[in-house]
Formats: structure tokens, sequence, C-alpha cells
């Protein structure tokens, strides 16, 4: 579908978009955080609280057979969705936090050895840092941090520079697109470099599943984890590929009813359900599984290279104006990276508009953005800059949108900044 | 006396640009906070000495946005050479008024420049972290820890 001849459509999908926010009509730029809904997608969680109803995997009446169905059926979407080789490679979790935690855990418990080494950026989420920080340091296995360009970019070249120079490492684990600067990194090459050396490759593709079409298995990944709710669909929701061998061979972190087939009462008689059940204890979000398949099919039918391709489009029409109206007013930090996220900070006569002022300011002009590290705060010192201003721009801001976050920038002051408070 | 919003703006704008006591000291007789947990963003930390039940000083440094820096600024002028009971009623007080709740504006002097912010919820965390590392040292002083 051509989103520019057909935003004000796409618009009315969004019903979010008819509200208010300080008084101006909603001009959302915070996608990143978290996306907007369409109809399909709230329509496909009230239809399971209105219609389906009953648990997952658990009945034997005709409701339950249903809710089984729809749930199954949701994997297999999301199995096509990132192109997966099989269904049973797809595990639901809460998002990509705990996707990124239960492959951090099992890996530190079952696949590696005290010497061993994890390797990412400082560019990375905390989420992609934090889990192998903490249960690397507890078994002696070291976090370390790969070269970057001066821009903050993973290169192929440094990729391999990095991994000669630490010869232990045993896990790679990057984002597909940094939340930050939205880089796309090269996961395809860096992929096939981690099989050929057995490093195990990680993807946090939280970034990436809802801009630009993913596939699991060009990318040689052993795992990918991503949220519903930033590709427009339900909180609460997200997936976990593992390559199934892998899946299969390993120990869930979590327990209880619903992953166990058999269990008595000595140690290791604990039969567990088939891969990837085996994963999934206690009662699934179900609505959220469902909407979140039904946003894979709206994504789909859009088609993801649109959407990629729309994002750089708006992206551009900011840039360009940027380089004619803002040139002495906004630091960009990021005018190369190839997606919908712009990352800056506004100057008043060379004094820095604090972040957080800035987006208090924006707010009352009904522009969401967010400020601060984005969760990144390793990413501070290659920026240089106590937090930034992000925009990010989906497929339902329309050229509007942008233009009303120029004029506000043109605007803006410190003083300004404060008028919101009186 | 209805007071010109300009007039507490440029209150605001002044002790951010130029902001009283923001130069962190190594006496050791100081009590001293680190508040980077409380926000993202703004990182700053507070320094307090008491002597005899007094507020004899208050120092910070960080980075932050203008409401945290002009809000610690003025409650390090505003604190000073008070009793820890006095300033324990002006901290009251200005949580209060943060809240958007009854408070006696004659005992906050300048700080009545943030009662604004009670319209900006979401910047009352900056409006408090000074006031809150305060707080703390405060309560250490009184459980004598």
């Amino acid at each position: 579908m051509n989103i520019r001849e057909n935003i004000e459509t796409i618009r009315q999908d969004f019903p979010i978009l008819e509200r208010e926010m300080s008084g101006h009509p909603v001009d959302y730029l915070d996608s990143c955080a978290t996306t907007l809904k369409p109809h399909a997608v709230i329509d496909e969680v009230v239809r399971y609280y209105t219609y389906l109803g009953s648990n997952a995997h658990r009945g034997d009446y005709e409701m339950s057979a249903q809710v089984d169905y729809a749930f199954e059926g949701a994997r297999k979407t999301m199995m096509e969705f990132i192109h997966a080789s099989r269904k049973e490679e797809i595990v639901f979790t809460s998002g990509t936090t705990e996707g990124l935690n239960m492959v951090a855990l099992m890996a530190i418990d079952q696949l590696l050895e005290k010497g061993d080494a994890i390797m990412t950026a400082e560019t990375e989420h905390a989420s992609s840092i934090l889990p192998w920080q903490y249960y690397g340091c507890k078994k002696g296995i070291a976090t370390c941090y790969m070269h970057l360009t001066d821009e903050g970019r993973i290169t192929l070249d440094n990729f391999k520079k990095s991994l000669d120079e630490n010869p232990n490492t045993k896990v790679v684990m990057v984002a597909q697109v940094s939340n930050v600067l939205g880089y796309q990194v090269p996961v395809e090459e860096m992929g096939a470099i981690c099989k050929e050396r057995g490093i195990l490759f990680v993807v946090d593709g939280a970034q990436a599943v809802a801009h630009t079409p993913v596939d699991v298995q060009k990318m040689n990944c052993d795992f990918y984890c991503f949220s519903g709710h930033k590709m427009c669909g339900p909180t609460g929701i997200g997936v976990l590929y593992g390559r199934f061998e892998l899946l299969d061979k390993l120990t869930p972190v979590y327990f209880g009813g619903e992953s166990n087939a058999r269990y008595y009462k000595d140690c290791d008689t604990l039969i567990l359900r088939r891969t990837p059940l085996k994963y999934e204890s206690g009662t699934q979000p179900i609505e959220a599984a469902l909407g979140m398949a039904a946003a894979a099919r709206y994504l789909k039918k859009i088609g993801l290279e649109n959407i990629h391709e729309y994002e750089l489009f708006l992206k551009r029409h900011f840039l360009e104006r940027a380089e004619k109206e803002l040139k002495d007013k906004v630091k960009l930090y990021n005018a190369t990276s190839e997606s919908g996220i712009i990352t800056f900070n506004v100057y008043d006569n060379g004094q820095l508009i604090f972040p957080q002022d800035m987006a208090s300011f924006l707010s009352s002009k009904g522009i969401a953005v967010r400020s601060g590290q984005h969760c990144a705060k390793l990413m501070g010192d290659i920026i240089d800059a106590p937090g930034t201003v992000r925009a990010s721009l989906y497929l339902y801001n329309s050229l509007e949108d942008v233009d009303r976050l120029v004029d506000a920038l043109k605007e803006a002051t410190v003083e300004k900044c404060l008028d919101i408070f009186f | 006396m209805p007071i010109d919003p300009s007039y507490f703006r440029d209150i605001i704008m002044d002790n951010y640009s130029y902001p009283h006591n923001k130069e962190l000291t190594e006496d050791e007789s100081y009590r001293s906070r680190h508040m980077a947990s409380d926000s993202c963003i703004d990182d700053i930390t507070v320094q307090a000495k008491f002597k005899d039940g007094k507020v004899e000083d208050i120092r910070f440094d960080g980075k932050a946005c203008t409401i945290s820096t002009a809000s610690t600024s003025i409650l390090s002028e505003l604190l000073r050479g008070k009793t820890i009971e006095e300033a324990q009623n002006i901290i009251d007080n200005y949580n209060h008024m943060i809240h958007g709740e009854p408070f006696d504006e004659d005992v906050l002097e300048e700080a009545v420049v943030f009662e604004g912010v009670a319209k900006q919820p979401n910047r009352i965390g900056c409006a408090t972290i000074g006031w809150r590392a305060v707080q703390e040292m405060i309560d250490d002083e009184e459980a004598g820890k």
C-alpha cells in the first residue's frame, strides 16, 4: 500500500488520533516508546473478551477449542511475520525485556562457563546489557563492549576487530535497530560471522519488527526477542524466537502449570511439555497474543517495506526543513540513520535547553516526544550530552505532524519552556 | 496581591542560569545525598551541614533541568540558618504547594514561584528532587544516624 497516498485512511484506522493533548490535536512522535493501536487490534482484543473468553490448552469444550485454535493461529502468524522455520520456535513472553532476560539466564546457567565473555555495545538498551552483566558477574563471565564509530554505529570491521581482541566471546548481543539513534545494524553479516565462530547470536528486535521486514533465518540468529506493543499490538505480550534445537535443548527459567507433563515427589522427575509449551507456564495473556497477531497482519497488509520507505520520507522532510530553518538551533545526533528516529537537542542562543524542559514545551503544543537517556545510559559518553530529545515517526504520522514539530522547535526558548508553569 | 507571572519566570531563569550554592564541598562534616535513582535524567548531589539544631549550609551540583536546578538553588538559600523544625515546616508547605494542596505562602518566600508545577504533574519529580534529598538528610540527622 502506498502510505503517502493513503495516509488519511490509515490515520482513520487509529482512533486515538482523534483525541487532543494540551488542547491541540495529538501529534504523537513517540512510537519508539510504544505505538498506537489500530481498530483491527482493538477489535481482536475485544473479540476475545466478548466471544472467545476461555483459557487456552485447558478445556474440553467448544469455546476452549476455539481459543486453542486462535492462540496457536497467533503463534503461526508470528512465525510467518519473522520468517521462522516452524511455529514451535515462537515462545510467547511478556515482551522484549522478559525474553532477553530468559535468554541471558538460560545461556549463562546452561551454555556458558567461567572465563567466557559476552559482547555487546555501549549503545544498547539496558535490557541487552544488565541481565548479562548481573548474572555473568556471578559466574565469572565478563561483558565486553565492541568498538563503535565516532557516531556510535556498529560496523563489520569494528565487530571483527572486537571479536579478535576478545577471543573468549561466546555470546554476541545487539539490537537490530538502535533505540536511541536508529542505526541499522548489519545483523545478517554479523550472524554469519557468529555462526562460523560458534558464537551464540542474540538479537533485540524491539525497534525493528514494526519498521522493516525481518527474517530470522537470513540473519542466522539463535534468539530474537521483540514486543507486541511496539508493533501496534497490545502491551504485556512479546515473542522470544529461538532456533528449535536450542529451545528444545534448554530448560526454561520458570516452572508451573501447563508447562509440565508429569512430575513426582523426587528430584529429576519433572517431565516438561514439548517445546515451546514448556516455556509458557501459567495462563498467557491470550487476548494480547491474539491482538499482536492482528497487528502483524495489519502491518503486513500495509507492507513493511512501505512502512520503512515512508518513515524515511518523513525523516527526510524533517531534515530538509531543519537544514534550512533550524541550523544553529538544533543539534542532530543521527541525521544519517536509516529510520524514523530523530534524536536531537535544542539550543537557545548557544545555551542547551535541557531535554526534559524541551519535551514539556512540546507537550504544551500537543506534541509527544521522549526526553532523557532512552534506557541506554552508557550512551551519554558517546554523544556527550546529559540526555536528548527523541522524536520517533511512524506510519500514522503525517507531514503536518513533522511540520508542527519543526515550527515548535523554531519557536522554543528556555523562557518559553518555563511558560507552561504559569 | 496578584503577581505578574513574568516576574516568577525571571526568578526561575535567574536561579537556573546563575544557581546559588552550586558547588560541592569536600568537608566531611556535611551530609550528602546523590539523587540519581529517582528519574531517568536529573542527576544531582545535595550536601547539608547541620549544627546545633540548625541548617548551617546547603550545597549541590549536577546535571538537571530548569525546574530541578532552580528549585534546589532556591531551597539552598531558603533553608540556610533555619532551625530543623522551621526547615521541616518549609519543606512540608512546599510539598503541599507542589501537590496543589493548601499551603502557607509566607514561609515559602521565593519558592512560591513553583506553584504552577502542580499543573504539570509529570514535572513534580523535578521540582522536589533537591527537597527530597534534604528531607532524607534531616531524617538521618534527627535519627542520629
